[in-house]
């Protein structure tokens, strides 16, 4: 897809970005969190070199740098140490009108906070028979970061995912992330958006429309990064990119692999799943969760199901986190998740050219 | 009637009897024992090595706000609020009477399996209506399961309530999609009932933050959190009482300590000092009250209520009553507690009683009246009952409507695909709708336990023909 080259913006940008441009439309838009406000955004980022990942301890988030000095107080709301706390409270913030966006320093320690988030924001429009709508954003880290371990580390795409009455975005590259969270603070439901800390400082072009403040992308709808014939292969957040550097790999030996950037988990779009596989044959589902019951479980299930079960040559691949809580030790991290050549080996097993 | 219930502590119940016996409270240091204070604060310093584990000095507990006696009336001190008048107290009183005889009447409904679950309030209509009471109208309330009687102050109508316990097609706050007694009305400010326990209390917060953010609000209304002594064990509650007392927000926490969670009494469920004893810890407001007092329900209310616009941060209300019924339809309470014992706290400490003693001691009220009352709550009830038996239940197609919200339309830039609420259906609602259809326009008519079931829907199943 051509782009202008003229811009560019990292993540941490995009997201920063689409919080104040929503900010400013709508005065009912406010921030909550640990460590939003004053701090600017959690911890001090340890390297700032541009187009790098950040590799940073922990909670290196600074998403929200410079929005408390240019909208006060009110609309950025830092919190005491309570997930529980403070998710609850911007729900009932939610039921009465308002529209939080709830950040989290990392998804794991949104696990205290999870029965508020599944029971309350994502079946409370159901169950009071739409009485109350809850119009909030839970955003933050989630999955892989750089040495942080078990406790930080976990995907929970798959968990959200499940829920019906939740939206759950999984965005990749900085456009992804501009246009996807407008939307989602835009939506009327409660929205799970899955960022992912080591993408934060990775610069990506943006075309002049991506820059506009009315630029919105659908929650719902994959996009297709990379167009092939070979094989399809499906992936969400940081993988997009190895998917894409694996797609660069085969091309090499003439294999023309079609990569899809999932975008959203929920609604999940099926149908641009299905017209690739029905295209190219071969499936791939790549993800840095666990491997048993993730993403990829459920894409492979929904294509048997489908009539692109019959347009299949091989069996679907799942490469996935090891089924392990993540180790600290940085060599075996790295055993961990799944990178470039894990996906092109992996790639050429559907194909049946592995050793 | 006994205004007390002093008694050896063998045959005392269970919630009162095994306080700590030992009370301590922290002690500012003396002559000798001052040495100024710590860095930028107004702790002092003190060379004594002391610890305390009491709000209260000498090992007493927390004082109980309360206006009448046992008799209904007013205890030497005590201030009846001048805004009770006739009118006012005949309200009050009539709506504390109508809970019970609603109460009888659904519980036997379910015993009699005609609607699948109750939960009644016997024994505390003094907290629920004497709270209501002293709200404004348009406070927002989050409640726990048990304040029905909020709603009911505030005129939703028999009809409501029987509509939702039967899950019929004019049940407006769930569509019969959620369990008898979880109630909820936008227009009378009652936010639909959860069933997690103490969820509403950190949610209630929140509310009190978008009251203060709204001009025509702040200052007017509150957010008002009900919730029991047990619920107030969860991690939620701390939440909610240390965002309200931080941010701060304009909340009234009231606790109902009726002496029992499901079984757990509450000697077991906390080792402090009750609820109120939280209440400092956070450096909020606090008052215990005598539960089964409306009239010390309401003044307590009416005052914190004041301090909490006024202040914009969380208060705290205890109310001490008891538990007479189930804690459910699910639950027999005789299992855990002498049969005795719930007599006796009936007789001896009765807030209906309480109250009508006191109207009668004013002309205000007579035994006429009374069971003139009763039998006309009684048929307002039942025809209520009747009615709501016979109405269908909600369309087929009702159950796949409202997972998500939908209204806002989508303005994009570029022509990128619009994703409308039906979109965002999955594919699996779209198929389970789908093959419902097809499974009710299979045997919707041929085949007789579908077709009995189908009659009992508003529409039949048509709707999801179409």
């Amino acid at each position: 897809m051509p782009m202008t080259q003229d811009a560019q913006m990292t993540v941490r940008e995009a997201l920063n970005a689409a919080m104040e441009e929503e900010m400013l439309r709508d005065e009912n838009v406010f921030i909550i969190g640990e460590e939003v406000a004053r701090y600017n955004g959690a911890y001090k980022v340890r390297s700032l070199a541009p187009n790098t990942a950040t590799t940073s301890s922990h909670g290196c988030i600074q998403v929200t740098k410079g929005l408390l000095d240019k909208f006060g107080e009110k609309r950025v709301v830092d919190t005491p140490i309570t997930e529980m706390g403070f998710a609850g409270l911007a729900i009932g913030a939610a039921f009465d009108g308002l529209r939080p966006i709830c950040e989290f320093m990392t998804f794991n320690f949104a696990m205290q906070a999870i029965d508020q988030i599944v029971n309350s924001a994502g079946k409370t429009h159901y169950m009071s028979g739409g009485v109350l709508p809850c119009p909030i954003v839970f955003r933050g880290p989630n999955g892989a970061a750089a040495g942080v371990a078990a406790q930080h580390s976990q995907d929970y795409a798959s968990w959200y995912g499940q829920v019906p009455g939740l939206k759950v975005v999984s965005p990749w590259n900085a456009e992804d992330c501009k246009g996807l969270l407008k939307s989602a603070i835009r939506d009327p439901n409660p929205v799970v958006f899955l960022e992912n800390e080591l993408m934060y400082g990775v610069t990506f072009p943006m075309s002049s429309e991506a820059m506009s403040d009315g630029f919105l992308l659908p929650i719902g709808k994959a996009k297709v990064e990379r167009e092939g014939s070979d094989l399809t292969i499906v992936a969400h957040s940081k993988m997009v990119g190895h998917s894409m550097e694996a797609a660069e790999e085969l091309a090499k030996e003439g294999i023309k692999a079609e990569v899809i950037n999932l975008r959203s988990i929920r609604p999940l779009d099926i149908d641009t799943i299905k017209k690739s596989v029905k295209k190219t044959n071969r499936l791939l589902v790549a993800e840095g969760g666990y491997p048993a019951f993730g993403v990829g479980s459920e894409i492979c299930a929904q294509i048997v199901e489908s009539e692109a079960f019959d347009y299949l040559d091989a069996p679907v691949e799942r490469v996935t986190g090891a089924d392990v809580p993540t180790p600290y030790a940085v060599n075996l991290e790295g055993l961990t998740f799944p990178d470039t050549s894990v996906i092109v080996k992996a790639a050429k097993r559907a194909l049946y050219r592995s050793n | 009637m006994i205004r007390t219930l002093l008694r050896t502590s063998s045959t005392l119940p269970r919630v009162v009897r095994g306080h700590r016996w030992m009370g301590t409270t922290a002690q500012l240091p003396g002559p000798g024992h001052a040495h100024g204070h710590l860095p930028a604060s107004t702790s002092p310093v003190t060379s004594k090595l002391h610890f305390f584990n009491s709000v209260m000095e000498g090992g007493k507990q927390i004082p109980t706000y309360r206006v009448i006696d046992g008799a209904g009336r007013p205890l030497e001190g005590a201030i009846v609020p001048e805004e009770i008048d006739e009118a006012l107290a005949r309200k009050i009183y009539e709506n504390m009477v109508q809970l019970p005889i609603l109460d009888d009447i659904l519980y036997n409904l379910q015993r009699q399996g005609r609607i699948v679950f109750y939960m009644t309030a016997y024994g505390e209509e003094a907290a629920i209506i004497g709270s209501a009471a002293a709200l404004a109208p348009d406070d927002e309330v989050l409640a726990q399961y048990r304040e029905s009687g909020v709603l009911l102050w505030r005129g939703w109508g028999y009809d409501n309530v029987m509509n939702q316990c039967f899950g019929t097609h004019l049940d407006v706050c769930g569509k019969g999609k959620q369990m008898p007694v979880h109630y909820g009305s936008k227009e009378l400010h009652y936010h639909t009932i959860s069933s997690p326990l103490a969820t509403q209390i950190p949610q209630a917060a929140g509310v009190g933050y978008a009251l203060k953010r709204d001009p025509a609000r702040r200052g007017k209304n509150c957010a008002v959190v009900y919730f029991g002594e047990g619920a107030a064990s969860e991690g939620d509650f701390h939440a909610g009482m240390l965002l309200a007392s931080t941010i701060p927000s304009p909340t009234m926490f009231i606790a109902r300590n009726n002496g029992f969670a499901i079984s757990t009494p509450s000697s077991e469920q906390y080792y402090g000092d009750g609820i109120a004893a939280r209440g400092p810890g956070y450096g909020i407001h606090t008052i215990r009250v005598d539960g089964n007092d409306v009239l010390a329900v309401y003044s307590a209310v009416k005052e914190a209520r004041r301090l909490c616009l006024e202040e914009g941060r969380g208060v705290l209300v205890e109310t001490m009553t008891y538990r007479v019924g189930h804690h459910s339809t699910s639950d027999d309470s005789f299992a855990y507690r002498p049969r005795k014992e719930v007599e006796d706290r009936k007789r001896l400490d009765n807030p209906i009683v309480r109250f009508r003693l006191f109207m009668e001691a004013r002309g205000w009220w007579s035994k006429d009246e009374e069971e003139a009352l009763s039998k006309r709550v009684k048929q307002e009830v039942m025809t209520a009952y009747k009615k709501a038996e016979t109405l269908p239940k909600p369309e087929l197609s009702e159950m796949f409507t409202e997972v998500y919200g939908g209204e806002e339309p989508w303005n994009l830039v570029s022509a990128l695909i619009l994703c409308s609420a039906d979109a965002a259906n999955q594919i699996w609602q779209r198929e389970q709708r789908e093959e419902l259809k097809r499974l009710v326009g299979k045997y919707g008519e041929a085949w007789e336990p579908w077709k009995s079931e189908l009659k009992k829907h508003k529409g039949g199943g048509k709707d999801l023909l179409d």
